[in-house]
């Protein structure tokens, strides 16, 4: 008879609740990921998250602990208010490219810029997932989208913003990378960019961003597989993986 | 304690801060500049929170973050930043946090400019942002009322985990007369027990304003309709001068109601049986008393420094029981006690009392 050993089991840090996600999504390896660094860190009872708007909204409903819902792109004000009145708890915040890079694009930077020692986990799929696939600021040149129909034309509709990159830039930002979901290997490279950013936070060093590269296979048109290869072969050319910024110590505090 | 010379904007944000202000976030913008300036200085020297954001937009959503802790967390602004704010405003009732906002208006609409004006009693009273909500306000006439409400705004807010806004027109803001800013309230640490600050030893905890389904948020909507008609019951704040045998009232809030009162004075030494009723709370609306005294009054005048708005509420609340006249004056525009008395005089003329004891109707006169 063989003995039964559990080799991976569910994170104390995700709830039991059943996700609401496409087949195929890689949200729920996000989630995972998120829950699991928080728990690994010990950090899940004085966590509170900030869920955005976009597919992502129910994130607290899977993710075990304090959460509050924020209004489209202001999930990185929402994050600041906490994190100065309570600024020892460990502020977190889930947001989509169209709430992160578009309309959010404002708060993200200034985020960053003041330095504010919060965590923002940035799932860019490219595409507008909840509102049914519109195109994003982050969509690369050619791609089809229900709002640019004959693919982007960056002529007409520009083209996509790194958003990792222009935070890199934020003298306040101490840590930022960009990983993706495509792969086992990426994911957990993925893991190791999260507990970095925590352990920044939790150093109180300043702002930290995680991009994580992940697909939309319904909005896409593609099967699951499809949309890992597609990641692959379209975003990572677009968004560079790697790490941008790793200000180890933080940044110097200045006096006066 | 002793009374000093205040700065409008300066008294509310110390009124604020004793209060037991946590975090203020704000953006600037005149005429309630000073009140962002004061708390740069005033917050970090007590170890509080103090963040100028890069918009209102921003602003208000710090405060919708703080507020979920239950602490006391404020921010200022006029009428270009309320309107940038109105998305965090609806968030902040929707979700049923207390959150305490000061409106010191100027001229509109657009740019406008920043003169003294009342033209944001629509944008506050009546909704404030997005789907079906009213915050509570509180209009305050003179600096030490404003200093007074301020502190009640806090408490009303936390009261009834809800967003209180304080409507101070820019002379209110920008002018200064004697005032006694009130006692350091010492208040507990401790979060409120709906509030955010971690899951530890208990289940975690959700704040949010989304209900899917329509029934789920129906219920929230009326569970919110409940709260106001609870505060519109407990709440309602007005005062009067002369109102006992008037033949005329003037209704005005803030500013205006100072120059009224002037006018009423005199009106009343020319031997004119007027009074003033004052409004504090502009939502809600001090109805109740307003409707007492319809059928008594000859007339009403309602005198705003805007087109018009207030006086719908006195409409709702006389009914047809009594003609209610309008005189205001816009853009920043301060109306003189004299203009004010000869549109009392106008009032008391056109609306006296016919031969077979009829009200002669109602003709808006406009300046
Ligand atoms: C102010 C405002 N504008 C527009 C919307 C509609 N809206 C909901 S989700 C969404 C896009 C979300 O896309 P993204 O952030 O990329 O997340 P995803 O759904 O792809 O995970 C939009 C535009 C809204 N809720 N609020
Ligand atoms: S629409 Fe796209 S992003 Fe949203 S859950 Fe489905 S696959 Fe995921």
């Amino acid at each position: 008879m063989i003995a039964e050993t559990c080799v991976y089991e569910r994170p104390v840090g995700l709830t039991a609740a059943h996700t609401h996600y496409c087949p195929g999504c890689t949200h729920g390896i996000a989630h995972r990921l998120t829950a699991e660094t928080l728990e690994e860190l010990g950090i899940l009872g004085r966590t509170i998250g900030v869920a955005s708007v976009g597919c992502s909204v129910f994130a607290y409903n899977y993710i075990a602990c304090d959460f509050v819902g924020a209004a489209h792109g202001r999930a990185p004000a929402v994050a600041t208010g906490l994190k100065r009145v309570l600024p020892d708890r460990i502020i977190f915040t889930y947001q989509g490219d169209g709430d992160l890079a578009s309309i959010g694009l404002g708060e993200v930077l200034h985020a960053a810029a003041r330095g504010e020692s919060i965590t923002v986990i940035f799932i860019n799929n490219a595409i507008y997932g909840m509102t049914g696939g519109q195109m994003a600021p982050t969509s690369p040149p050619g791609m089809v989208t229900s709002s640019s129909p004959g693919g982007r034309n960056p002529q007409q509709m520009g083209y996509p913003i790194r958003v990792s990159e222009l935070v890199a830039q934020m003298e306040g930002a101490v840590y930022v990378a960009r990983r993706s979901l495509h792969n086992p290997t990426e994911i957990r490279k993925a893991k190791k960019a999260l507990h970095l950013a925590f352990e920044h936070q939790i150093a109180g060093h300043g702002f930290t961003m995680v991009e994580l590269l992940s697909n939309c296979p319904t909005n896409w048109g593609l099967t699951p597989i499809e949309s890992l290869r597609w990641i692959e072969e379209r975003m990572i050319p677009v968004f560079p993986l790697g790490e941008l910024k790793n200000v180890g110590g933080g940044r110097l505090k200045v006096e006066g | 304690m002793t009374r000093e010379l205040l700065k409008g904007n300066e008294a509310i944000a110390e009124a604020a801060v004793r209060a037991g202000l946590d975090a203020y976030f704000g953006y600037p913008i005149t005429p309630q500049t000073e009140l962002l300036e004061y708390l740069a200085r005033r917050m970090p020297e007590l170890g509080r929170a103090f963040v100028q954001a890069e918009s209102e937009v921003a602003a208000i959503n710090m405060v919708y973050g703080a507020a979920c802790t239950g602490r006391r967390v404020m921010t200022s602004s006029s009428g270009p930043g309320i309107s940038l704010m109105q998305e965090g405003l609806s968030y902040i009732a929707g979700a049923e946090l207390p959150a305490v906002v000061v409106d010191v208006m100027r001229g509109g609409p657009g740019l406008g400019n920043i003169a003294a004006c009342q033209s944001d009693y629509f944008q506050v009273t009546r909704s404030a942002g997005h789907g079906d909500f009213r915050p509570l306000t509180l209009a305050p006439a003179t600096i030490q009322e404003a200093i007074d409400l301020t502190g009640l705004a806090f408490d009303l807010a936390e009261r009834y985990r809800m967003l209180v806004i304080l409507l101070v027109d820019g002379n209110l803001g920008q002018m200064m007369e004697p005032a006694e800013s009130p006692p350091f309230r010492q208040r507990e640490p401790s979060l409120p027990e709906w509030a955010l600050g971690g899951a530890e030893g208990r289940p975690p905890r959700i704040i949010t304003s989304i209900y899917l389904q329509p029934e789920a948020l129906e219920r929230h909507n009326l569970a919110l309709q409940a709260k106001l008609a609870a505060i519109a019951e407990r709440e309602q704040r007005s005062s009067g001068m002369y109102l006992e045998d008037a033949d005329l009232i003037v209704v005005a809030f803030g500013s205006a109601a100072r120059v009224a009162q002037n006018a009423v004075e005199a009106a009343r030494a020319r031997g004119m049986a007027v009074g003033l009723f004052r409004p504090i709370t502009l939502s809600p609306f001090p109805s109740r008393r307003l409707a007492r005294l319809a059928p008594r009054a000859r007339a009403f005048l309602v005198v705003e420094m805007n087109a018009g708005q207030m006086i719908e509420d006195v409409r709702l609340a006389v009914g047809e029981r009594a003609p209610v006249r309008f005189y205001g004056r816009m853009g920043g525009v301060e109306m003189l006690p004299d203009e004010v008395v000869q549109a009392i005089e106008q009032t008391m003329h056109d609306t006296r009392v016919t031969k077979n004891g009829a009200r002669r109707l109602d003709v808006e006169v406009r300046s």
